[in-house]
């Protein structure tokens, strides 16, 4: 017998339903509390005396931003430099000593980042470590002072679970199914251009990539001859020749990716070549959401799009599913953009355009429940991999002003304590 | 809960960069039985302020406040997004295996661990406000009055279980020798000459406690205090000496109103002892020398510190009151809590147009494109790919 399920069913559907975004509601919400602290102040109190036998009734102060101390990085093969690097970047400017594990499928980058560059950094401070995912699991069971795991949400349970046991603290970056919706009221040349470059960018393999395109089927006919002419564009006559189209990083996502191929039906693309782990940039349509292309985030060259009847059903759609690390809009109406931005939750959002916003190092970067949480980049990294210290300095005397704070509690002293503190606008007078 | 806007760089100069600050959804704040109200009521406002749906679960330790808390507090706030659910461990781990959006706890390590591992099931992000055992270190140059005061108040407050109080004294025996008639003298002085008596003296929480504590008196050697009163639950504001590191007293987070004195032969040795052992919650220091707080502060870690200070910062909200290590992961008090209960979302808005400013990120990539894309990044570009 679960007695939370109904409670907590209720809950969620009040959040979906958007109650508690507006700043008046949750002004209300506050002002409530306030009535409940002023109207059962002597409640309290018996209660606390009941429970507790609790009594009724000047400095230098900053944060300090310290290194926690080891710092594990795990990074994955897509972006084999760029995920390593830029974590690491912020873990070593924040003075931490850094344990990096690149991943063992980029074995190039792998064999350089384990060779070369621990001779340009302080050896004493910074080593590579090899190995699969049986190391990585004996790696893990070490404590760190903080991990930074770039990779699928499935391991990312994994990490966070092993660093629970030493109640360290996390960053995940996963990912997810990338909701690309496509209004009606927009040009499609423009949004396949688009949509094409941060699709087939790196064969696929972005976590921040459209993963599904969202449209009605007027726009699905507008849109498949304009991606092919963008297809064709960029990568010319065959694709396969071109220099700027990527490769499959192994086998084993190959015939991952091969499979998928299967689902709905084959508009653009669909070609595959073995010898090179090379797919077609590739458009599935008439794909259902049941079928294993909806199912698993694609990490590959292939768009499946999915129609909708209007914006609203659009929306819901996302919202069935775990928050994604990225979410695009495409449309000439502003109010449109908006209201996906407003109705949805996601990572990252970009309105009329692919992963820009990762570009921008003043824009934090990182995922949202199932896509991940923490985030970094610029600032961001450093207060990633910090701990920000709270530090008050006092001077060592002035006893007299402070006696104000010691037992017995007269009334008076009770009223000077509260005055004095109010002065600082803080009021949490509540002990 | 305004949008942030965000500098930029020359390829998005035309667009809208901002971070928008979101609520997480349904939030599930579990909270201790020392500061009832407080720790139940300060996260709950920043999750509320953050426009998260919440769900209160109060220590069913404080059974008065946790009545107070379940029957009146939901009639103040719309009961269609707020919940208080009660239970013992046994419930809250059923609760636990429910997704929540956001986990925030406060209570002990041991539980700490349980909870952030029912959280990485779901991929549900904490906060975890822990404790420890919080080093108090007086040095030789002090006046030991002022000092005995501050620790004296800090300590025994609300019966010394308080996350943030000074847990034992690291000095040198000379200073012992300085500080044992000043805590008396402060001891009379707050609670009387009979402290039992006193109105501004908590009692223990319960009696599982009571015991635990009153274990506790037999480590090292009684040199105040020492009294306790099991019908009242009642512990005497108290001074050990002599202790040994592997005696229980120095071996878990007192929580009661039992101050151990350690000793030590200089600075570095207590920096040592500090290091040795897991980072604590709080860090406190006192000195005539800002060198020597200095010091103190450089070469250890905590979650918050105090220099000839007790927890006052806790009242100063633009603080962050949060651990580090084994005494936790996140933080809270004013901004930070809405910051805490708030997914800091990136949003880049660009105008749907204008695709002749695009072209020069489509492929082919030309040498020219390629010098071209890497100058518009510039100093914002993460160009490494």
């Amino acid at each position: 017998m679960d007695p939370f399920a109904d409670t907590l069913r209720r809950l969620r559907e009040a959040f979906s339903s958007g109650r508690t975004r507006p700043a008046e509601f949750r002004a209300a919400q506050l002002k409530g509390l306030r009535c409940f602290l002023r109207e059962n102040k002597q409640l309290l109190q018996e209660a606390l005396a009941q429970d507790l036998h609790k009594a009724t009734q000047l400095d230098s102060a900053f944060i300090r931003k310290e290194p926690f101390g080891l710092v594990l990085i795990i990074a994955p093969w897509n972006y084999p430099v760029n995920l390593t690097l830029v974590p690491l970047v912020g873990a070593l400017a924040a003075g931490n000593c850094v344990v990096l594990k690149p991943s063992e499928f980029s074995r190039s980058t792998e064999k350089i980042l384990a060779e070369v560059l621990p001779r340009y950094l302080d050896q004493s401070c910074f080593a590579v470590v090899l190995g699969g995912p049986q190391e990585t699991g004996q790696l893990l069971e070490h404590k760190f002072d903080y991990i930074f795991f770039t990779g699928n949400p499935r391991v990312g349970r994994i990490v966070m679970a092993a660093a629970a046991k030493h109640l360290t603290p996390v960053t995940l970056e996963l990912g997810g199914k990338n909701p690309c919706y496509v209004d009606d009221d927009c040009d499609p040349q423009t949004v396949a251009n688009r949509v094409a470059l941060f699709r087939y960018f790196n064969g696929g393999q972005t976590c921040v990539a459209p993963d599904y395109v969202l449209c009605s089927p007027d726009t699905q006919e507008r849109l498949l001859p304009a991606l092919q002419t963008a297809i064709t564009r960029f990568y010319g006559e065959d694709p396969q020749s071109s220099p700027s189209l990527g490769r499959i990083i192994s086998e084993k996502h190959f015939q991952r990716l091969r499979g998928l191929l299967g689902c709905g039906r084959v508009a653009i693309g669909g070609q595959s070549d073995e010898s090179e782990r090379y797919i077609a940039p590739t458009v599935l349509v008439d794909v259902r959401e049941t079928e294993p292309v909806m199912q698993e985030e694609i990490f590959g060259p292939i768009l499946p799009i999915v129609n909708v009847r209007s914006l609203d059903e659009a929306i819901d759609f996302i919202n069935r599913r775990e928050k994604p690390l990225a979410l695009y809009a495409f449309s000439n109406s502003n109010r449109v953009v908006k209201q996906v931005l407003a109705q949805t939750s996601s990572g990252g959002f970009c309105g009329n355009d692919g992963f820009m916003h990762m570009t921008l190092a003043s824009l934090p970067f990182g995922g949202v429940g199932a896509s991940g949480m923490g985030s970094y980049h610029g600032k961001f990294s450093f207060d990633t991999f910090s701990h920000h210290r709270a530090c008050l300095l006092r001077r060592p005397g002035l006893e007299k002003i402070y006696s104000i704070r010691y037992p017995p509690y007269s009334p008076r002293n009770l009223r000077l304590l509260l005055v004095a503190m109010e002065a600082r606008s803080c009021s949490c007078t509540l002990l």
